[in-house]
């Protein structure tokens, strides 16, 4: 009764965060902001389900599951990733105002042909050739 | 010793991997477990040529400690944000994070640590890789989550690439 309550609970409490995370979707003003709900409310809301997958077939199956804590380290993995190209896709569309300069070099994103291979130029020391942002049109 | 198990981490975490996989501890499970973490990091050898050492492990399981109780605490920050905040009361940010890190893995970790915790994303590295682009969803005050990226992240994974 305690673990069916309590398995409940963690069903129940990921349903609200999948839902926060999709609505903020909707909610948010822009682009970059709406990238801030699904990365975070939604590892809660999967997380949720997968203790109580957990506690479900630990207590009721009677055999432990470990198959939640792979998804859970690969769900690790993969949002900070995806989130990253979103926004850098973002970034690629139209330069934000108010976007902080980085210190003697441009970000990534408006240096075309270097990739960040950020050991490689530590070790040569030298920046790649700074271009500056053209103007997008779109 | 070193020559059959070149990368020892890789090698356990691959076999904890398997074992995750099949569910069920079994011999046949650790017999093909100890295989492919065995083999695998022997044969992807080249590809790691500088790969970081990672010494202090207190450190590690303190980092993972604080990173969860944040992505919780996060989850939390965002929902009450986006349930209850009017759109024109968010104050977005952006924040250059200067970096002290310079191992590629390191970076991607604090980075990847950043997306998942309270209210930041990562959004770009620098071209040099020595500074960090950070969206806030809602600083009133950036300076202090430049200040928290790097007093609680950062200072915390320089130990641990050291």
């Amino acid at each position: 009764m305690v673990w069916d309550l309590l398995i409940t609970g963690f069903l129940v409490l990921a349903g609200v965060f999948g839902f926060v995370g999709s609505f903020g979707l909707v909610k948010l003003p822009d682009p970059m902001t709406r990238l801030h709900a699904p990365t975070k409310a939604t590892t809660l809301g999967v997380g949720g389900v997968l203790i109580a997958s957990m506690l479900f077939f630990a207590t009721k199956q009677g055999h432990i599951s470990a198959h939640e804590l792979l998804i859970t380290l690969f769900l690790f993995l993969t949002a900070p990733v995806s989130a990253h190209f979103l926004a850098k896709a973002n970034l690629h569309g139209d330069r934000p105002e108010g976007l902080p300069q980085p210190e003697g070099s441009e970000w990534a994103t408006f240096s075309p042909g270097t990739d960040t291979a950020a050991e490689a130029l530590a070790e040569t020391g030298d920046a790649p050739p700074l271009t500056p942002p053209e103007g997008r049109d779109h | 010793m070193r020559k059959l198990f070149p990368h020892p981490q890789l090698t356990l975490l691959l076999a904890v991997v398997w074992l995750l996989l099949v569910n069920q501890i079994t011999l046949g499970s650790l017999v093909m477990a100890a295989l492919l973490g065995t083999a695998i990091p022997v044969l992807t050898g080249p590809y790691w040529p500088d790969r970081p050492r990672l010494r202090n492990l207190p450190m590690i399981v303190i980092y993972l400690a604080i990173v969860l109780w944040d992505i919780v605490i996060a989850n939390f920050i965002v929902a009450r944000i986006v349930l209850f905040m009017p759109n024109a009361k968010l104050r977005t940010a952006w924040v250059a994070v200067p970096l002290r890190l310079t191992r590629p893995e390191a970076i991607t970790v604090l980075a990847a640590t950043i997306t998942l915790t309270p209210g930041t994303i990562s959004a770009d590295l620098s071209a040099d890789g020595r500074t960090l682009l950070v969206h806030c969803l809602h600083a009133p005050d950036p300076e202090a989550v430049l200040h928290d990226i790097q007093t609680r992240y950062e200072a915390r994974l320089l130990e641990i690439f050291a």
